[in-house]
């Protein structure tokens, strides 16, 4: 006997130290980095697999320049094609893509040909190729928007609006710009905080657009009510905010971001750092998320960083999917179209990856491209197998294809079994296959209340069907039963107190 | 023979005792006069009330569907969380009580906890119903949810109300204003007793440092 369990202790110990050898690390995926990360229903941080790994960090030296960017601020992404607005030098860099890892360079723009005085650039912060192959750059020294043909020949130009809407005491100077497909130009102009100016394809001005409503709270109108005069100068005035960037997603929508934004406005949902606007210039973002696109959801003052995340420069893919990027922390944040955050990745550092001081993201395809204006450089990002199984997922359920998503989104959870999305990914599958009680436990899982409330609306429904029998017994147990009874007592008594029984 | 017939008599009494907490809830005036002055309530059934209204608070964690309810529950700590419910009820009777006897209320202290606790009833019945109705509707059938957690929070109050105003012998504007001031009081008692928590870790500490000295010196 005691002999027995002496063996079976030995047993025991073998067989632990036998399974501990075999669990062996997983392969390293980044998450243990902290690198990329997400916010769980609770806003709690949890990192996950990297989304996307750095190919390569490409200054003037890799690219062939002869000097180095100077306070790059502007680039734009054509095809395969990149311009870069070398602001500093007052140049525009044009590289070609000839590999997914390589740049070539294809012409530094400089001058300009044509019937124009100044034929040089002065500070370029923006430029533009719409499909018809034109060249719009902002030249903000020059206080124009000049329009290009291919071969640098001038074609027009677009300048301070002379109509009473805009201030004319101030200069005009352009600062971003997109041209959608007629050829109309939107420009954010600095100290303009009336919206975008709005150009006809004719250079007319048409008027602002997509102003922000001016917001503030009660308590700042009872102040400046009671307020002496002096006071009331004093205190900041209720504008309008102005816009820091652009970009035309492939629906003809414009994204656009500002970085003027107050911790106390983010906190509370008043500040919109990130939207999306229609054609009415009115704010159609969606934030279905459990957090509004604000970037972080919560920013301590540690390292020299102060304040909630800056959106200084914003992309989408053109499957709906877009990118912020935080000027403050150097991240980049990516939502899809609901507005969750799928993942947040990047920093502060010299590490490849890492930033100085961001100004502006492009993509080509799914790649991504940062330039990083204090580092003189551009970092190029590759979706990792994570990444693009999201992107996978997601187009599979936009395209309808729910049973293919739901396998993909499997896929996803076990490449990051902490990633919200990814189960209510496959709850969406299964509910789509009529599987609602599954369906229902993913969802709660991650405290998905809305599409739970669905899939249990339906499972209820079935449940209800199928013990119909079930139902209506306890029915009758409680109801009928009792009154029957009673009517039997009733009719008995009757019986026995009639008179006709009596004798 | 005897004994077995007294307990008999207790638990019958008992019962009759919790009973009478139904009877109370349907009849505050009446039934809070009684429960005292008739002798009619039991501190051990105003115990298993609180006990009940208890497990309601702590089920209701567990239970309640999470489509109304989310818990965090890496924040949760039950022992904690129940030692937050006992104490205010300890500390809203006792500063009841000690502001209402200043001021000509009737009632003692064992009276105060007895009609609070019957006051409470309505909480766990209503909380047990509750949790089981939150796992057979949805997010747009929540209303009804919403409704019947603010009837059980509106009719305890109104009950509580009823119950000091029946113990003290008050009107009812008399009785609003002290439980009003029972709140003050509750939180002056906190705060005495957090300063005098505090005073006796800086008492301790200083001996332990003059403890530490001599023996630094020897």
């Amino acid at each position: 006997m005691k002999k027995g369990f002496k063996s079976l202790i030995m047993l025991l110990i073998a067989a632990c130290i036998f399974f501990s050898s075999v669990t062996v690390g997983n392969a390293d995926d980044g998450s243990e980095k902290g690198y990329t990360y997400n916010y769980d229903y609770w806003g709690d941080i949890q990192y996950s697999p990297d989304a996307y790994s750095t190919v390569g960090v490409y200054t003037s030296v890799e690219l062939k320049l002869d000097k180095g960017f100077n306070n790059a601020t502007g680039m734009y992404v054509h095809g395969d094609t990149v311009y870069i607005c070398d602001t500093g030098n007052n140049r525009i860099v044009k590289l070609q893509r000839t590999n997914t890892n390589t740049f070539e360079l294809v012409r530094i723009i400089e001058y300009i040909n044509g019937d124009i005085d100044v034929k040089t650039l002065s500070g370029p912060t923006d430029i533009c190729v719409p499909e018809d192959g034109y060249l719009y750059i902002c030249d903000k020294g020059n206080n124009r928007i000049l329009k290009l043909d291919n071969d640098l020949n001038y074609v027009m130009e677009f300048t301070k609006p002379m109509d009473a809407t805009f201030d004319q005491s101030t200069a005009f100077l352009p600062n971003k710009l997109e041209v959608d497909g007629t050829g109309r130009v939107y420009c954010i102009a600095d100290n303009v905080n009336k919206g975008m100016i709005k150009y006809e394809s004719d250079g007319t001005f048409m008027g602002f657009y997509g102003a922000s409503e001016v917001t503030y709270d009660w308590t700042d109108y009872l102040w400046k009510k009671f307020a002496t005069k002096a006071q009331r100068l004093a205190l900041k005035s209720f504008v309008p905010t102005e816009y820091d960037n652009l970009y035309m997603d492939s629906e003809g929508f414009i994204f656009a971001c500002t970085t003027n934004v107050t911790e106390a406005g983010i906190d509370n949902g008043t500040d919109a750092p990130i939207r999306r606007l229609n054609l009415m210039g009115k704010d159609i973002l969606i934030e279905n998320g459990n957090f509004n696109v604000i970037g972080d959801i919560y920013w301590g003052d540690a390292g020299g960083y102060k304040g909630s995340s800056l959106m200084t420069d914003i992309t989408a893919l053109d499957n709906g999917i877009y990118f912020a990027l935080d000027k403050v922390r150097g991240r980049i944040f990516g939502y899809d179209t609901q507005g969750n955050l799928l993942y947040a990745f990047g920093g502060n550092g010299n590490l490849a990856g890492c930033f100085k001081l961001p100004s502006a993201i492009e993509h080509i395809g799914k790649q991504l491209i940062v330039l990083d204006s204090q580092n003189a450089s551009i970092t190029i990002f590759n979706p990792t197998e994570y990444a693009s199984l999201i992107y996978k997922a997601i187009e599979e359920y936009d395209a309808g294809d729910y049973d293919a998503s739901g396998a993909t989104w499997q896929q996803v959870k076990a490449l990051n079994g902490n990633y919200d999305l990814a189960y209510i990914g496959i709850g969406r599958a299964l509910m789509r296959q009529g599987k609602y009680k599954e369906a229902m436990s993913y969802f709660k899982l991650k405290w998905d209340e809305r599409n739970y409330s669905k899939a249990f609306k339906q499972y209820r429904k079935e449940w209800v069907e199928d013990h119909m029998g079930f139902i209506v017994a306890i029915f009758i147990l409680i109801f009928i039963l009792p009154m029957l009874t009673r009517k039997i007592k009733a009719i008995k008594h009757k019986i026995d107190v009639a008179k006709i029984f009596q004798d | 023979m005897q004994a077995l017939l007294k307990k008999k008599e207790i638990y019958s009494s008992y019962f009759a005792t919790l009973k009478y907490a139904l009877y109370v809830i349907t009849h505050p005036l009446d039934g809070f006069w009684d429960l005292t002055h008739e002798k009619r309530g039991s501190l051990a059934a105003a115990n298993t009330i609180v006990i009940l209204m208890l497990m309601a608070r702590i089920m209701k964690l567990q239970f309640t569907s999470f489509l109304f309810l989310k818990v965090y529950w890496e924040g949760i700590n039950i022992f904690l969380y129940i030692a937050s419910m006992l104490s205010q009820l300890v500390l809203f009777c006792v500063g009841n009580w000690g502001l209402t006897t200043l001021f000509d209320g009737k009632g003692k202290l064992s009276q105060i906890y007895m009609g609070t606790a019957y006051a409470l009833t309505p909480y766990p019945l209503l909380q047990f119903l509750m949790i089981l109705f939150s796992n057979v509707v949805t997010d747009e059938e929540g209303a009804f949810y919403f409704f019947a957690a603010a009837l059980s929070i509106g009719w305890t109050a109104i009950l509580i109300i009823c119950a000091m105003m029946q113990i003290h012998e008050y009107t009812i504007s008399k009785t609003i204003l002290f439980i009003i001031a029972s709140f003050f009081a509750m939180l002056v008692m906190i705060f005495i007793l957090l300063l005098f928590f505090s005073m006796i870790t800086q008492g301790i500490a200083y001996f332990v440092s003059i403890m530490k000295e001599i023996m630094f010196r020897m």
